[in-house]
This record gives C-alpha cells, sequence and structure tokens, in this order.
C-alpha cells in the first residue's frame, strides 16, 4: 500500500474537523457528547493498537496513561479562570500536550519492564501499573481524592477531538508503514530472530509505549473537558479492558478495523438504549414494549462480544491485507 | 592470516552441565568452515554464543579484532554476523518483501523522525531499499513472490528467504544452521550450489552447521568436529573422513 498522500490526507482531515466544528452549536449536546465519546475512543484504541497490535505487547494499563493526562490536563487548565476563545485556544491544547507527555514518561516506567517480561507476565504487571495509578489519584488531596475533581471550563470540541484523532491515526499508520516501523511487526512476530537481525527490540518496545501513552493521555484531556468531571474509578481496569476489546475487536495490527470497533463500540450502549425508549415497535404492536432492552443492554453487548469473538476471531474487519496480513 | 572470528577458549556451562568447553575456532577472510557433530555436541549453542543469544562463562570471542562477549544480539549483528535458525524463524505475518525490508533499517540514514514527517529524504529512501530489496530477491528467484506471506512459501523458499534476510543485512561472516535439514538431494545439491554462490558474490565468510556428510564434505574448506561441546578433531574433509576419533564419535566403538 502506498502512503504517499498521508500527509495531504491528514491536512485535510484537519480543516474539515475545522469547517465541521464551526456548526457545532447547530448538534444536539447529547450527540455532540457520543461524537466527542468516539474521538476519545479512536485516540484510545489507536494507540492501544501500537501496542498490543502492531509490537505485540499485551498491555492492560491503558486508563491509567488515560488518567495521567486527564488529571494533569485538568490540574492545568483550572488555574485559569473565565478567559476568552483565543486564550483558550492556546491554552486547552498546551496542556493537553503537558498531559500527553506526563502519560508518555508513565509509559517509559511501564516500558522497562517489558524489557524482561512478556503475555500474560506482562499483562498483568501492565494491569498492576494502572491500579497504581488509579489508586494514587484517590489518595491524593489535591486533585480531590475519590470525591472527583471538577474541571471548570469545557473545552473540548469537534475541532480538538478529530483533528487529534486524526494526528493519532496518521502517526501511528506513518510509524508502521515505514522500513523503520516495519521492526514494530518484527519484534511481535518473532523477537529472537528480530535481535539477531539487528532491531533492538527493547528500544522498539519501549517506543511502542511511550507513544501510546502519549496518546492515551492525551485522550484522557480531551475526556476532563468533555466530562467535566473526574473521578479515579472512572479509570478503573474496566476502562483498560474495554480498550483492549476495541483492538482486538478491529482486529490486532488493523487501523481501520480498530478505528470501527471503537466508533461501534461507543455507539452500541448508546442505541441500545435509545432502542429501550420506544413505546412499541411502530406498526406492529402497541403491546410490545422494548424498555426490557434498557435493562439488560450490557448483556446484549457481551454477547455481542461472544458470539462475534467466536465467529470472526481475526477481528471483524480484517477483510483486506493489513500489516498483520496473512 | 588474521582470522575474521575467534573463539578463544570459549566455555558455557548451564548449571552443572558443561555445553561448549574451552572451544578454539578461527575462520578467515571468505572461508567456509564446517561444524559438525552428533545431536546435542553444542553446534547450536556455539552459534548462539557467537550471536549473543548466551554469553560465555568463560572464554573470549573476537570478531574482526573487537570483543563480541557482553554484547546484545543487535549490536552482534550490526558488526556484520548474520545467521539463520534450525528452526525456521521468518517474520511470520509479514510479506516476503517486508522480511528482508525490515532489516534494512540497519543501513538507514534516518531515524524514527524520518518515518513521522515523510519528507523528500523519507521517500528517496524507501526507494532506494525498495530496488536494493527487489535486487536481493532477483538473484535468489523469489521476487515473483514479493507480495505472499512469508509463512506461505514452501519449505525450501523459506530456508533461501530467512538467507536472504540475513545477506541484507550485509554480514561479513554468515552462520548457517543446518540449512538442508528437510531437504530432498536435488534440494542439497542446489543448496551447495547456492552457499558456493553467496561466498564469492558477496565475499563473505561462512561457518556451517550440518548433519548431512554429503553437504559438507562437498563444500567446506574445513572442518571442526564437535562432540559433547569438544572439540575433538579439525581438518580438510578428507582427514575428518578417514579421523578414527570422529567414526567413534558417529559410530561408536
Amino acid at each position: 500500500m502506498n502512503f504517499k498522500y498521508a500527509k495531504t490526507f491528514l491536512l485535510g482531515a484537519i480543516a474539515l474537523c475545522f469547517l465541521v466544528s464551526l456548526f457545532e452549536n447547530k448538534i444536539n449536546s447529547y450527540r455532540l457528547f457520543i461524537l466527542y465519546d468516539i474521538g476519545i475512543n479512536i485516540i484510545l484504541a489507536v494507540s492501544l493498537n501500537l501496542i498490543n497490535g502492531y509490537t505485540g505487547q499485551f498491555s492492560l494499563g491503558h486508563a491509567g496513561f488515560m488518567a495521567v493526562g486527564a488529571y494533569a490536563a485538568a490540574v492545568i487548565t483550572n488555574q485559569f479562570g473565565e478567559l476568552n476563545s483565543f486564550v483558550s485556544g492556546v491554552i486547552f491544547p498546551g496542556a493537553l500536550l503537558a498531559g500527553g507527555l506526563l502519560a508518555a514518561v508513565a509509559g517509559l516506567l511501564v516500558g522497562i519492564p517489558t524489557l524482561r517480561l512478556r503475555g500474560d507476565y506482562l499483562a498483568i504487571v501492565t494491569l498492576g501499573f494502572g491500579e497504581i495509578i488509579r489508586v494514587i489519584f484517590q489518595n491524593m488531596e489535591r486533585v480531590g481524592g475519590a470525591r472527583g475533581l471538577s474541571i471548570t471550563h469545557g473545552w473540548t470540541n469537534l475541532f480538538w477531538t478529530f483533528s487529534l484523532a486524526a494526528v493519532t491515526i496518521y502517526l501511528v499508520t506513518a510509524l508502521v508503514h515505514s522500513t523503520y516501523g516495519r521492526g514494530f511487526i518484527a519484534v511481535r512476530d518473532d523477537e529472537i530472530a528480530a535481535s539477531a537481525m539487528g532491531i533492538n527490540a527493547t528500544k522498539y518496545k519501549v517506543t511502542a509505549f511511550v507513544v501510546g501513552a502519549f496518546f492515551a493521555g492525551i485522550a484522557g484531556g480531551l475526556y476532563a473537558h468533555s466530562k467535566q468531571f473526574l473521578t479515579p474509578g472512572g479509570f478503573g481496569f474496566m476502562e483498560s479492558i474495554s480498550i483492549v476489546v476495541m483492538v482486538i475487536l478491529g482486529g490486532m495490527g488493523n487501523t481501520t478495523g480498530v478505528i470501527i470497533a471503537a466508533i461501534l463500540l461507543t455507539l452500541l450502549p448508546e442505541e441500545l438504549r435509545r432502542l429501550s425508549s420506544i413505546e412499541h415497535l411502530p406498526g406492529i404492536t402497541k403491546e410490545f414494549p422494548l424498555s426490557w432492552i434498557g435493562n439488560i443492554r450490557m448483556i446484549i453487548y457481551s454477547l455481542l462480544l461472544v458470539v462475534l469473538m467466536l465467529t470472526r476471531p481475526q477481528g471483524i474487519f480484517a477483510f483486506r491485507k493489513s500489516a498483520s496480513a496473512k | 592470516m588474521s582470522a575474521l572470528l575467534q573463539l578463544d577458549k570459549t566455555t558455557i556451562r548451564f548449571g552443572g552441565l558443561t555445553a561448549v568447553s574451552e572451544l578454539d575456532l578461527q575462520i578467515g577472510q571468505n572461508e567456509l568452515v564446517g561444524l559438525i557433530g552428533p545431536n546435542g555436541a553444542g553446534k547450536t549453542t556455539v552459534f548462539n554464543l557467537i550471536t549473543g543469544v548466551y554469553q560465555p562463562t568463560e572464554g573470549e570471542i573476537f570478531f574482526g579484532g573487537k570483543s563480541l562477549v557482553g554484547r546484545k544480539a543487535h549490536q552482534i549483528c550490526k558488526l556484520g554476523v548474520a545467521r539463520t535458525f534450525q528452526n525456521i524463524r521468518l517474520f511470520s505475518s509479514l510479506s516476503v518483501f517486508d522480511n528482508v525490508r525490515t532489516v534494512f533499517h540497519l543501513h538507514l540514514r534516518g531515524d524514527i523522525r524520518h518515518a513521522l514527517w515523510r519528507g523528500r529524504g523519507f521517500w528517496g529512501e524507501e526507494k532506494q531499499i525498495e530496488s536494493q530489496v527487489l535486487e536481493l530477491l532477483e538473484i535468489f528467484h523469489l521476487r515473483q513472490f514479493r507480495d505472499d506471506g512469508a509463512k506461505n512459501l514452501s519449505y525450501g523458499d523459506q530456508r533461501r528467504l530467512e538467507i536472504v534476510r540475513a545477506l541484507a543485512t550485509k554480514p561479513k561472516l554468515l552462520l548457517l544452521d543446518e540449512p538442508a535439514a528437510g531437504m530432498n538431494a536435488s534440494e542439497k545439491t542446489e543448496l551447495v550450489r547456492l552457499i558456493q554462490f553467496i561466498k564469492d558474490k558477496f565475499q563473505i565468510s561462512v561457518l556451517l552447521v550440518e548433519h548431512d556428510m554429503q553437504v559438507m564434505m562437498g563444500i567446506c574448506e574445513r572442518i571442526t568436529v564437535l562432540d559433547y561441546g569438544v572439540k575433538i578433531a579439525e581438518g580438510t574433509p578428507a582427514a575428518i573422513r578417514a579421523n578414527p576419533k570422529v567414526i567413534e564419535a558417529y559410530l561408536g566403538n
């Protein structure tokens, strides 16, 4: 595949995000928040895909990195009072960047044990690391501890969410589709052979963790300014798992699939919720309320995952050759 | 003659087991040396010692005058030692082309920033790499498979691809671990010709581990025989064939 026009594509995507965001106030706020969630989940899933999918390191700590970015961006922007949109347009990306960088440092710290561990053992270490981060925030009075932290501003908008998603997709794709980046896949396929061919496996693994954590931190910042309220509980183990599910469902090492999975898995619970609010099926019967769907929507969600994994273990969207092509 | 590779009383012990004991071995420039021995004699362990998978318990290993002890596998590869594996280890999810291309990162001038920015320098370099990879694949008759998955190749082609991948590191010394395993007679003849060709074309030294005596006697200039980690003989193929110690190690007394 040729990615010659990747940069043009990225600039186009950012321009498009800008145009769409001009009409942001025309979209109802419930839809808007779901759109933010979609953008944030795309960033999370695509960045985790670099670690889990392309480099083959099973990380269960992505929510931890997200928490670092979220709290950092929140604390920084809470220092400021009312600002006009121009000033906030400078401070907000600055805060996101700072959150991303702090998360990247955390990624570096987690990357170090990966020098020794692999597979299940690594998964457990990253899981532990994510929990440590959560517990630290829970006990940090400065950020409200378990009571949570409110964020004064809600600066997340469609422009930032989706242009940053586009940047994430561009960077991860550009990285992997290069001679340098083929090393990530080589490390995943056979680490011993990769080292014997001069690939510094350690460096590649740590790079994957640092880049992945950076974008998780950015997503955290966007999340903070979208929800305007953070609790440590929101960054638990379940959050990490749900990102892993997006990656696995989309197909490990298949960026397009992972993006689609992120969109679908964000929409699915919401759509099931909407379905349950329909009183009856129009034109069929008045005696058939669908409210029960609302009660079991998480069961439906889980069942769908089970069915999908049984029928398409390679990922639902693994149709064409990707970097992990068979 | 200053040796390209020199093992000096190299020893490795795993717990109480001495896998390789005080091995002296020299390989000169553009020389083809064979390493034989019964199963479990420590041949692959010698490869692993040279390529940094294991570190010797005692002794030294020099390559081009530099000590290899304490260096990591990827650093040793950069110095000019490339290898293949007894049980093929290709990058199975990558295409034939990408298996070779990956290795070219060794010769990249640009680094990760290059790959991310994708400027003119990046594309120029990628183009250069592409033509070099294709040239290598062409030489070894693998070009028609360039977009196939490496794991879909036939067994013999996989072995050949592994050799191509090793050559892409532009080595001075190539270590081949049982390249003839699982091949039939005509494939073996072809392999012998291939190894000879590689040695002449790329002007490199080759250290060959092989069970197949016909292959070994046919191409090796010198043969070293290991038994239980100890060198029991060294010499020309003819001398090795006549050596009573070697016959005893292989056939018993």
